[in-house]
This record gives C-alpha cells, structure tokens and sequence, in this order.
C-alpha cells in the first residue's frame, strides 16, 4: 500500500442499499493519483465501453467524491465530485473546499463511489467505518441553510447518543445539494458549508436525480500516514509562509475582481459580455469591505490565505441576505453580468443562488443569456412568464432563478444551462441565438475574458479545454508550464486548493507529493506521461459524449461567438480575438498533446500511453 | 514578557476565528505526530457557519473536573497550570466532562482516556500558528488572577453568542 493513502474506497449502491469497501492496484493510484484522475481512469472502466448511451442524470451513471493523497496535508483542503458531466456529457474534476475531504480520510476513506439510485430522499452517513443510508424526506425541499441546520443538529445527536461518553461531538463535513439539485438543474452545485460550491460539472443534479440529499462524515482517525512528516511540515511552511506575504490576496481573496477586471483588465462579464470593461467604483472591493464583509478572514482545513469572506447586508431592501464571498466569479456573474453595480443587489442575488443550490457562474451566465434576449426583443415578457429580466433588476433575476429552480414554465428550458437552452430556444424562435452563449462544450465559461489580453486566459484557453468554460481548469502552451491544464490536473487530482500553490516555488507540490507517499514525481514524468494520459482520457470521453448531445472538435473546439466581436468600450476598445491566430495556436496545441489535424487524440499518442482500448473506442469518431 | 518558568494562560478572541484549524494541526501533530483533529487538544467547533471557534481548557481556577475525577487521574502542573492527564490512570469514565462547566474536555478517538489541553510545557504550539497566520485569536498570556472560568462555556452556549454577534436576529434561523 503507498502511503498517505487510507487504502480503500465506499461503494454505495442506492438501489440495492448495498454498502462496500474497495480498493485500487497501488499502479492504478501512482498512475492516476486521486480526485480528477482517478475519478476519469473509474469512469473509463466502469462506463467507458457504453459511455455515449449512458444519461448522465439516470441510474447508470456513477457519482464520485473522491480525496487524494494531498487533502489535508497540502494547505487548503478540498474534495473532488465527479461522474458523468450532465453540462458537458464528459468528465469534470470539480472541486469545492471545506472539510469533506479530511474528515473523509480520517474516517479511513480516500473516496466514496456512489451506484444506482434510491426510491425516496436520503442522505449517507459516516462515522469511521460505520456508514449508512438514512431517510432524508425531511430534508428534501429545504434551502442551503436549512439542510446545514438540521443535518448539523441530526448528526451530532446521532453521535452523542451511540458515543455519550466521548464528550461534546464537532460538526461533521458536508456536502448536500439545495432545491435546484433536487429539480435536476443542470447548473446545480454540490455544496459544502455556505455555501462553497462543486459548480462546474453540474453534479447537484447528479446527486439529485438519485436522491441523494447530502453525505456527511465524521472521521475520528488520523490523516492516512505520511511518509515523511518532517518534510510535510517543512513544505506546509514554505506554503504558508507565501501566503503570508500576499496581504491583499489575505484580505480581498479573489474579490478585488469585481471592479478590477473590468476596469483595470478588461475581461469582465458584462451585460452577458457584451462588453467586459466598467469602471463602476460602486462595486469596489472596499465598498464590500466596508459595507457587506462582516467575516473577513474565513477558512477550509488548513488554509493560510482565507479567500473567502462571510457577507451580510444589514440595512435596506435587501437586509438580512447572507452569503460567502461573493467572490471574484461570484460578484462578476451575479454583478456586471447582469448589470448590477452595489454590493447589496449582489449580495442579495448571491444568496438566492446559494440558498437554491444553484452555481452562481452557470446560472449567472444562463440568466445573462435570457437578459439578452429579452433585450434584444427575442425572448418577450409573456414568454419569460410576466417577467422582464431589465439590466440591474436584482428583483426580476431573482424570479427568474426560482423559476430555474423549480423548473416552471420558462425556468424548465433554461435549467438545461444556456447551451441547451440556446438550442432549444433558437428552435422555438427558428434563429440562431447561439451567437449568445457564452459557453464552451455545455460548460459556461469563467468570468475571465479573453479578448483584451490583460487576463489570464489565452485564446485557446477554453476552446481546448477536456473541462470547457472552467477557468480552474483552463489551457494553453508551453505544456509543462501554468498555462497548460496538466498542472490543473495535478491540483485536481492530488486535491487541494490552487490556490495555495500561486506563487510558490513549482517544483513545491512534486515534493508535497513525495514527502507524503514516498514516491518520486518529476515534473517532466507528470507532463509527459501521466498527465497526459489522464488528458486524454478526458478529452476521448468529452468526444464520446451523448446521449444528447456531441461535440465535434472542428466545429465545437473555438470561442462563443461572442468573444470574436470587439470590445465595445474602455482601454481596450476594438480589440478583438484574432480567428487566424487561434487556429494557428490550436494546431501547435494539438501537435503537442498528440492530437490529429481534427482534435482527435492520435492512435499513437494513445498506445503510447496505454490506452489501446481508447484508441480502439474513438475509431468510429475518426 | 511571558518566560516559560510562568504559569499562563492562553487569552482568546473567538470571533476573530477564521476556523482554518491550523491550531488543530499542530496540536496533534506535537502531541501525537500526526496530523489528527479529533485527537487534538484544541479544537474547532463549526455549529453554524461562520461562528467558527476553538474549543480548549478554560483552566478554571478551582478545577471541577479534577475534583469530579474519580480515580485522580487529573493533576495541575505548577510549572504551567495545565491540567495533566495521566493517561495509564483515566479510566474514560467521562465525569470530568460533566463537572466542566463549558464540557470542553473530550475522549481520545482510541477511546481509552481523556483529553486536555497541557499548554505544550509552557510553549503552546497553536498559539504559535495563529500568530503566524496573524489572526490573532491566541495569545499567551501570564496567569495573574482572572475568572477565567468564565470562558468554559459549551459548544451550543458559545456558538449562539458569536452567531447573534455575527448575524444579528437573523442568526435565530440558524440555530
């Protein structure tokens, strides 16, 4: 067994009610790590031979809340969720933070791999190696806050009851889906604390569509041995100490975004990208410091950065709305996005969101979308069901989430997440209004634009992407470099927080890995083999696709639209993304990754890697 | 400035917690060489988000819990004023988390005696990372002669407050 793994996995069948333990070949783990790599090589097995038949929201699809061998002791803990994407029919690798993935661990799993699907509501239980499935009628129908509640106080009674001597009990770790995961949303979370959000992927209606409310867990063991301590402690300071020295990233976390990358970057959402500069000093990260932060510093297990902050309006129409953050993405998709300016309105609009379980970039990006429309005379009041989604009315888009929420007249098409409902709706109104989507492979795209330049992403960045829109997770070249996915894929499948690993030497997470389980990772070993592989097992399954829907690379690996008309205003104005240099990258991409002229993965590059029953899968693609 | 010789005290700012529960990591990591938050000393209790606290000995002055003891397996040390378990005695009965007014002490997860915090000898490890993170929710202090019992309050009692704190009246549907 390699160390600093707990050594086995839950195997949860909700049909048969059938709980086990599994484990994994040490070479499967050192191949595909933890969290998104393992979750893509499970997937493969499991499902690879039926992959285009299987609906992601049926019973055949699996759901994965898988650790790796970093959570908990890297700074920053996470879990992994994953399965079959219902946004883009491939995988994602979504990670949330909180405490999941360590109390997990100490209660002696690496994952759970959940089958099948239950009759009623349920929810799963933990405690060390006693799991169970237990009613969650209760619970089915209650907001974030309510599940929380009651699940905290349920558990923690549970346990004082079967342990009255043990002594007062702590909270077990979470994650739970709200109202919109019920209704099968397509941009429903899978949630942890409040309201810390697996978005991308979609799996809140994963777990709803097998009524799985929450999981939670209590682990009373120790993190699964690390191989060097001493070294681990070392690396835990050379983290921390970077993050000490980053003061504003402390103190603002990612929510300095909200006015900085509109105003100073230019790659803001804006009135769904119609643009994607303002200089609205109203939504300043000092006006959600002075007025909405009423928690400045909060953490996930073992987090020295504190991105995350607790905001709470306390006066005016939208008194008593609390949330997380918002964050950069948060304030974006639910601000500028929608043409909404105050810390209050976005706020107030983050909190519904949350409270509903829906993702605020994906229900934002679909809620920008319908604005537009409406805008545009498309979409009409009497088809909106009486409401008139106008720029800045926190009222209206607040209707218009509860509609999605619940899947009612015009909420049901947009549910499906604005790529489906863009196809949907383009045949409704016999036009293209896909023009309007601002998404990549069903996955709406992170609020960092590309057309300036002055952002982070390049042109590519989603376009070729295995996980689409996923500014975590986006790509580019030189492969062994931030700019590629593959470290992405690192940070997803050793689970932690990426955002600990900004700024620190890059060879620190290799260490990390090889103080914990005693075995060497290179970086060059990482990009060229295993990585890589991970890589295209991804992008085959993304490829397989369906039932719905497919994704043809010549067609489906490029930009939305959008994103070739020029910036409206502000610095930047005019600038634009260049058709020819994005083919142009696209082909070095490609070449680099081993892919055909076509995007497909190259029988070569894949017998190379071992992946002959790929290659032997993606034939009738090619 | 507080020497080592001193008995101290560690002086608390609850609602400055940001809950990152490093004060866990190297309390079990001194004491038990591992990374382990139930069998830390201190520990972090989340009983409605954002009320994040850590949960350790008051160190009351009259000591209830070593009164309630039933087979004096509870000691002070002079040297810190710690409460001192001997481990081999304890027989995990658990009436020292009856008497203790805040039922702050708890159970080793191998279930055969119990926990409480023993101030590292004097150098208490969690304060050490709080001030590094600069939260500052820890602080050594000296000992003097505080109602420091008044800080031994339980997990509900102490969640409530921080929650009407941070939320007003709203935190009532929290609780």
């Amino acid at each position: 067994m390699i160390l600093g793994y707990a050594g086995k996995f839950l195997e949860v069948n909700l049909s048969t009610g059938k709980i086990k333990e599994v484990g994994f070949e040490d070479e499967v783990l050192k191949d595909y790590v933890g969290g998104r790599g393992l979750a893509t090589k499970i997937l493969w097995d499991r499902l690879g031979r039926k992959w285009e038949a299987i609906d992601p929201l049926g019973p055949d699809n699996i759901l994965l809340f898988l650790t790796g061998p970093l959570t908990g002791y890297f700074p920053g803990g996470r879990i992994c969720v994953s399965g079959k994407s219902p946004q883009s029919n491939g995988v994602v690798g979504s990670t949330v933070g909180g405490e999941f993935g360590v109390e997990l661990r100490c209660a002696g799993y690496d994952g759970i791999i959940v089958t099948g699907e239950a009759e009623k509501p349920v929810y799963l239980f933990v405690k060390d190696s006693d799991v169970e499935i237990r009613d969650a009628s209760h619970l089915w129908g209650k907001d974030a806050k309510q599940t929380v509640k009651i699940l905290t106080k349920e558990c923690r009674e549970l346990l004082k009851k079967r342990f009255p001597k043990y002594g007062e009990w702590k909270e077990p770790a979470m994650l739970y889906i709200g109202p919109a995961g019920e209704n099968k949303v397509r941009t429903a979370v899978v949630a942890a604390k409040w309201t810390h959000a697996a978005g991308y992927g979609g799996y809140g209606a994963v777990m709803g569509s097998r009524k799985l409310k929450a999981v939670a867990v209590k682990g009373t063991g120790p993190l699964p041995e690390a191989a060097d301590l001493k070294k681990v402690k070392r690396l835990i300071k050379v983290v921390n100490d970077n993050a000490y020295e980053s003061e504003l990233w402390r103190r603002w976390g990612t929510g300095a975004g909200g006015y900085e990358c509109g105003a100073k970057t230019s790659s803001e959402p804006v009135r769904n990208w119609q643009d994607e500069w303002h200089d609205e000093r109203s939504f300043g990260v000092d006006q959600f410091e002075n007025r909405v932060w009423i928690k400045q510093f909060w953490s996930d297990f073992g987090c020295p950065t504190c991105c995350l902050k607790i905001a709470m309006v306390k006066t005016g129409k939208f008194k008593g709305a609390i949330t997380d953050n918002p964050d950069y993405e948060m304030q974006a998709y639910l601000g500028p996005n929608l043409g909404i300016f105050t810390p209050e309105e976005n706020v107030f609009l983050a909190t519904i969101i949350d409270d509903l379980g829906l993702c605020g970039i994906q229900t934002g990006n679909v809620l920008g979308f319908a604005a537009e429309l409406f805008q545009r005379g498309i979409l009409t009041k009497k088809d909106l069901d009486g409401i008139e989604p106008k720029w800045g009315d926190a009222d209206a888009f607040t209707a218009l989430a509860k509609k999605i929420t619940f899947r009612e007249g015009i909420g049901n098409l947009l549910a499906e997440g604005t790529y489906r409902a863009a196809l949907n709706i383009g045949k409704m109104k016999k036009m293209d209004v896909l023009q309007y989507a601002v998404q990549s492979k069903g996955i709406s795209i992170g609020a960092h634009g590309i057309r300036s330049g002055k952002d982070y992403p390049e042109i590519i960045s989603y376009a070729c992407s295995v996980q689409g829109g996923d500014h975590t997770s986006t790509t580019g070249l030189p492969l062994d470099s931030g700019a590629s996915e593959l470290m992405e894929i690192f940070n997803d499948s050793g689970v932690y927080c990426n955002f600990n690993s900004f700024g620190i030497p890059r060879n620190v997470r290799f260490n990390f890995y090889e103080a914990v389980t005693g075995l060497e990772l290179s970086r060059e070993e990482w990009c060229n083999i295993k990585a890589l592989r991970i890589l295209q097992l991804q992008r085959a399954m993304l490829l397989l696709g369906g039932p719905d829907l497919k994704w043809n690379p010549r067609i489906h690996d490029d930009n939305p639209p959008r994103f070739y008309k020029p910036l409206l205003s502000g610095p930047h104005k005019g600038k634009t993304t260049d058709r020819a240099a994005v083919k142009e990258y696209k082909s070095r991409y490609y070449e680099a990754v081993g892919w055909d002229k076509n995007g497909m993965p190259k029988s070569e590059t894949l017998r190379k890697l071992g992946l002959e029953d790929v290659d032997k899968a993606l034939e009738k693609l090619r | 400035m507080v020497t080592k010789k001193e008995p101290i005290w560690i002086a608390r700012d609850l609602s400055k917690c940001s809950g990152c529960r490093k004060c866990e990591i190297a309390c079990s990591i001194f004491h038990e060489k591992r990374i382990w938050p139930e069998a830390s000393r201190i520990r972090v209790f989340m009983l409605v988000p954002g009320a994040d606290f850590p949960h350790f000995c008051a160190q009351c002055e009259d000591y209830p819990c070593m009164k309630a003891c039933p087979v004096n397996a509870l000691s002070i040390s002079k040297k810190t004023g710690a409460v001192r378990v001997k481990t081999k005695v304890c027989i995990a009965c658990g009436k020292c988390i009856d008497a203790c007014p805040g039922r702050i002490p708890h159970m080793h997860p191998n279930g055969r005696y119990i926990l409480f915090c023993d101030l590292c000898k004097g150098d208490p490890k969690c304060v050490k990372v709080c001030q590094e993170g600069g939260w500052n929710v820890l602080k050594k202090v000296l000992r003097g002669n505080r109602p420091y019992k008044l800080y031994a309050r339980t997990p509900e009692e102490i969640t409530r407050d921080l929650a009407f704190k941070m939320y007003g009246e709203k935190a009532e549907e929290f609780l």
